[in-house]
């Protein structure tokens, strides 16, 4: 009976993959798909109940979004908030990657320990202080301020993917380099760099996502100069649905890009991060 | 390795560690200190727990607790283990399967506010559902998701929100487990005419644990951070905690307050940590 039974499941098999297949894309595609849809609809069509799948499309809904509610400012903001804090994460946690990689030092585990802890650390308890500080100093409501609390949430996990990329670069390559006359900073910019640069490139998209996308600190410690997120959460509740979807396209459209750049290293970036 | 480090001396690390160091400092350690200030002085200046005691005398904060708290009990069980079957599906490296897994993991690239909008898309009341539901003829006028005194349901459009949006994140954590266990248990395991049950039991489960008691943490630490989706979704009809801080300092200005809230959002934060530490093996937390 059991030699019947396992052909069939064999045959079968191929149709259970594709099924289970069809039910993933269908969860996972069918809200970003709706949106789009959405966001492009004329308003006509959203609020007819016939029309389940609208077939009038306008771009009336970006241009109130940019322009009526202001939104092209805080694009403008989260563009600017996102490439500050990629930059500052970067220039800082280089070093600090390369130290965790290539050194054996007394404390080399407290630090590594130091940002794991950070990374997992709520940034809630941060924002409130972080306010009164940025006021005290004059950096409150603005984009220097959110991308200074950017990248003390991005820092901790920058180090540490910073340090497993370059550690998955033999130092053999950077020793050879130095007994050809090479400096040690020349070894690393140019064998080590050009070996880690899609990596690296990479956790630049990686820094750059969180930060468009961070909401809370964002909100909190601005109040004109407001990031994308922030500004939607204030305004786009109280405006008109179809406004709501063009904001939730405009949200989503860098991740898809993001997505679709740092794809061969999506498991191991999220899985540094996460860990 | 080692021979580099020593001979270029031992400050050279330090030196490289030092900016990373001093930010933390300024901008993580600084404003904790700042944290203690805030939550342990009344607004006269008088050390105390006058804060905590004005909070916890507020009835908000234990619904904003027990919304939290309810939030994650459905959630984090239905997201680990849907987040396992994924895992293992895609694990099993069928024709396609990076496809599949690049698409699982869009939802982790995109915000919490864009994720919201998404879903009230598809639940508001001129939404796809609705207006399916009413061109099949299985209702009349729209049901209605959210407003005043639906919380009840909007609750459940929430929890499908972060079904969607959080799965893939406990999802990569259980890939990146499955996919480091050696194929050679599993060709021993046929050796040995074991049965797919069996593998699962006795070589897949035990080895992912470690992966999925991290997943496990993580999602609890984040359950408590919950904000952007309820607030988009809900208002301050279901109240948490998170969003209590963002109220508290955003609406009322009420700096002490809003501190203390968060402060209590990394306390449990920490005791869970700290249980999960102290109860579970320690060892795969090491990078």
């Amino acid at each position: 009976m059991n030699s019947q039974k396992i052909p069939l499941l064999l045959r079968i098999r191929p149709l259970i993959t594709i099924f289970i297949v069809v039910i993933i894309l269908i969860w996972f595609l069918t809200p970003l798909v709706l949106i789009t849809l959405s966001a492009f609809a004329s308003s006509d069509d959203y609020y007819q109940f016939e029309k389940v799948i609208p077939t009038h499309f306008t771009l009336h809904h970006f241009e109130s979004l940019f322009f009526g509610l202001e939104a092209w400012k805080a694009i403008i903001n989260s563009l600017s908030v996102a490439g500050i804090t990629m930059l500052l994460s970067f220039l800082i946690g280089l070093p600090a990657g390369y130290a965790l990689s290539r050194y054996v030092f007394p404390g080399k585990n407290f630090l590594k320990l130091l940002c794991m802890v950070t990374k997992m650390f709520p940034l809630m308890v941060l924002a409130v202080p972080l306010l009164i500080i940025f006021m005290r100093i004059g950096i409150s409501d603005s984009t220097w301020g959110t991308s200074l609390a950017h990248t003390a949430m991005v820092l901790p996990i920058i180090i540490l993917i910073f340090s497993s990329i370059l550690s998955g670069v033999s130092v053999e390559y950077e020793e050879a380099a130095m007994i050809f006359g090479l400096s040690r900073i020349q070894a690393f910019f140019h064998i080590t760099i050009p070996l880690v640069l899609p990596g690296l490139a990479a956790s630049a998209i990686f820094a750059f996502n969180i930060s468009w996308n961070e909401v809370f600190v964002a909100t909190i410690l601005t109040l004109t100069n407001r990031t994308l997120p922030a500004h939607i959460l204030k305004t786009a509740m109280a405006s008109p649905d179809y406004i709501k979807f063009a904001a939730g396209f405009i949200m989503a459209v860098p991740a898809m890009v993001f997505i679709f750049f740092v794809r061969k290293h999506l498991v191991t970036m999220w899985g540094i991060s996460l860990k | 390795m080692i021979s580099l480090s020593q001979k270029k001396g031992n400050w050279l690390p330090y030196l490289l560690f030092l900016p990373a160091l001093l930010y933390l400092a300024g901008f993580v350690g600084y404003p904790l200190v700042k944290t203690f200030q805030l939550v342990f002085t009344s607004e006269k200046g008088d050390i105390g727990l006058a804060n905590f005691i004005t909070l916890t005398q507020d009835p908000i904060f234990w619904k904003a607790l027990k919304n939290t708290l309810y939030l994650l009990i459905v959630i984090v069980p239905l997201q680990v283990i849907l987040a396992f079957l994924l895992a293992l599906f895609v694990n099993s490296r069928f024709k396609g399967y990076m496809i599949v897994l690049y698409i699982i993991c869009i939802p982790l690239a995109l915000s919490d506010v864009s994720a919201a909008l998404m879903s009230y898309n598809i639940f508001s009341s001129h939404g796809f559902l609705n207006k399916i539901l009413i061109n099949s003829g299985l209702i009349e006028t729209p049901f209605y998701f959210f407003g005043l005194g639906l919380s009840s349901r909007s609750f459940w459009v929430v929890v499908l929100t972060e079904l969607w949006r959080a799965t893939p994140l406990v999802f990569v954590i259980l890939l990146a487990g499955l996919q480091v266990i050696s194929k050679e248990y599993f060709e021993a395991a046929d050796v040995f005419g074991f049965s797919s049950w069996q593998k699962f039991f006795h070589i897949t489960l035990p080895l992912t644990m470690p992966s999925l008691q991290s997943a496990l943490l993580i999602r609890t630490l984040f359950a408590f951070q919950i904000f952007g989706v309820v607030w988009l979704l809900s208002g301050r009809d279901i109240p948490v905690l998170a969003g209590e801080v963002y109220y508290q300092q955003a609406e009322l200005s009420n700096f002490r307050i809003a501190a203390t809230y968060g402060f209590i959002i990394a306390l449990i934060c920490i005791l869970i940590s700290w249980i999960y530490l102290t109860f579970l093996k320690t060892k795969h937390l090491e990078v």
